[in-house]
């Protein structure tokens, strides 16, 4: 197995504070360095805050894992300089394919609009994902990722946790300012601050397998219900870099995870599926999947991002990707809290704002799951009519759900958003994410989120705006027209701008406020209202 | 517009022998498929959700 990645090992090293026996104030530590740990590492650093992450293991992820990054989270990476490297080497794709039985009944083209610098999704599997971000991180002087620390103990004081850390050299204290727990579904750091995460758990298992084939399929998504190949169950075909499929095959509930582990169990299913196809068995798991949440992402000086936080089903990319979008909302707030530019206030309009992402995603990979496994009879029963009729009446089409793909939720009720006067077209609503457009700079060609810088922006149509500041944050101004040119008027539409508009947009590229004509007073309370001073 | 419950079928009797008709040849499973692709096929002729919400209410047991 794994012929097609030699995964790192990282060097155990030990921390002076652990050799002298004298415990450091960290400002924040990072629980986790996975895909969540170590991109709020990178942001941190990015923002000017020192981190110590922590990881009990000293490699990268074991397995292909999350596999499908969507364009927000890209956008993400894309803002710290690592998304150039996982776009070159990752899969990018638009089709998806449903079948029922033995017959094509639908297909979709995730059509993503032109004139933005990231796809709308790749597939990449997670260990160079990891990889990729650890090299990222390696030259970074903010950044002290500690491999072979796990987190045994916590305690909380008023202003600081104090964490017991096992290392091959034995146990140590260590103290920091704040906690980002990215621990996993699973996370310890949950039980340690005794967090209620609940919801639903579901019963039926899942085969994940990745093979190495040479055959030329097409770079689609292919999801089968009740195939020849494996009936009353559905199943999965997805590509991944370096020839390498990712397969997913529904077990129902009475299966046996151990049996289904197995090589000689897997195989026969795969040469089900692909018949008469080569291949090699890479990599596979069986999994069972459950929706839930965390009652607070705060507790005390520990904030929980990524799965710690939220688990979703599978379907839809909405694990890793909601995790990613977690980061980058904290990330800022964070930094502004630890340089003294915020309250604590700040930091709990992430659990508002987050955590009805959470919700959105556990709604909508919910709804997926009762429809992949549906919970009785009659609700099969209508799941199969759908299906029947998508192939010829595309009324029906809308109706099917092999996974809604991830897409950022917009934070329509954040504290942090100042209401909208008069009327506005199109999706730039306060609390939504920055649509890109491509524009000129210097007479090159560019992108507008990258005009972007990392604090609070007034994005001008009008060339009247002047810097607003609340306390030592400032809202820099972007001028269209002179820092940069629409050259294609796609800004212009995308932002339903006229001559005057005025948008403000926050460090993590969301729309704060809008207005059509530029007040400095406004500005102002909308950026105190930003940073929860309102 | 709110769910439609006075009389609105034109020819009841004839419309109601069509349906029971176009069922008189199935076994139940083969009747309750059909009755879920109608249910389908009418409730996006209605498409108004408020309308659809109403009539779920009103068929629940």
């Amino acid at each position: 197995m794994f012929s097609t990645y030699d995964a790192p090992v990282y060097p155990y090293i030990q921390s002076t504070e652990q050799s002298l026996g004298q415990p450091a104030r960290h400002k924040v530590v990072v629980i986790g360095a996975g895909p969540v740990g170590l991109t709020a590492a990178l942001d941190l650093a990015a923002r000017g805050v020192a981190v110590v992450v922590l990881d009990d293991n000293n490699t990268v992820s074991v397995g292909s894992r999350a596999v499908c990054y969507a364009k927000r989270s890209l956008e993400v990476w894309d803002r710290l300089g690592v998304a150039d490297r996982m776009i070159a080497k990752g899969i990018e794709w638009k089709l998806g394919k449903v079948f029922f039985g033995d017959r094509q009944v639908y297909q979709f083209d995730l059509l993503p609009e032109d004139g933005h610098k990231i796809p709308a999704f790749i597939n990449l599997q997670q260990y160079y994902l990891e990889d990729y971000i650890v090299q990222a991180a390696a030259g970074n002087p903010l950044i002290d990722i500690r491999w072979k620390h796990k987190l045994t103990g916590l305690r909380q004081d008023s202003d600081h946790a104090v964490l017991t850390v096992e290392t091959p050299d034995g146990q140590f204290e260590t103290k920091a300012d704040w906690v980002i727990a990215c621990d996993g579904a699973n996370s310890a750091t949950r039980r340690m601050v005794g967090a209620d995460f609940a919801g639903q758990v579901f019963q039926d298992r899942f085969l994940i397998a990745d093979i190495v084939m040479k055959a030329d399929f097409p770079t689609e998504r292919w999801f089968w219900f009740d195939p020849p190949f494996h009936r009353n169950q559905s199943a999965l075909l997805h590509k991944q870099c370096d020839s390498v499929w990712r397969l997913d095959f529904q077990l129902g509930v009475d299966a046996d995870p151990e049996v289904e582990k197995r090589a000689e169990n897997i195989i026969p299913r795969v040469k089900a599926m692909l018949p008469g196809v080569e291949f090699e068995l890479e990599w596979a798991s069986v999994y069972q999947f459950a929706c839930r949440r965390i009652d607070e992402f705060r507790h005390g000086r520990v904030i929980f991002a990524g799965d710690s936080a939220h688990q979703v089903s599978p379907f839809g990319a909405r694990g890793a990707n909601t995790g990613v979008q977690d980061v980058d909302n904290l990330a800022w707030k964070l930094a502004a809290v630890v340089k003294g530019d915020a309250d604590a206030a700040l930091i709990d309009s992430y659990h508002d704002e987050r955590a009805f992402a959470a919700d959105d995603n556990i709604l909508n990979s919910t709804r997926s799951t009762d429809f992949i496994s549906p919970k009785n009879a009659a609700s099969k029963r209508f799941r199969n009519a759908v299906l029947d009729m998508a192939e010829k009446a595309s009324f029906a089409r809308p109706l099917v759900n092999s996974g809604r793909l991830s897409t950022p939720t917009p934070y329509v009720h954040s504290p942090l958003n100042t209401a909208d006067e008069g009327v506005w077209q199109g999706r730039m609503t306060p609390g939504t994410a920055c649509s890109d457009a491509p524009v000129t700079v210097n007479g090159k060609a560019g992108w507008f989120m990258h005009q972007i810088g990392a604090g609070f922006t007034l994005l001008d149509f009008g060339n009247a705006a002047e810097p607003v500041s609340v306390g030592d944050t400032k809202a820099k101004v972007l001028r269209v027209g002179v820092d940069f040119e629409d050259t294609e008027r796609l800004l212009t539409k995308r932002f339903d701008a006229q001559p005057g508009t005025v948008y403000l947009i926050r460090p993590d590229q969301y729309v704060a406020a809008r207005w059509r004509s530029f007040s400095p007073a406004k500005a102002t309370a909308a950026l105190a209202r930003a940073l929860a001073k309102g | 517009m709110t769910l439609i419950l006075h009389p609105n079928i034109q020819d009841p009797d004839g419309f109601y022998q069509e349906l029971t008709d176009s069922q008189r040849s199935l076994d139940e499973d083969a009747a309750s498929d059909m009755n879920a692709r109608l249910v389908l096929i009418l409730a996006n002729h209605i498409g108004d959700r408020k309308i659809l919400t109403e009539a779920l209410k009103l068929a629940a047991p």
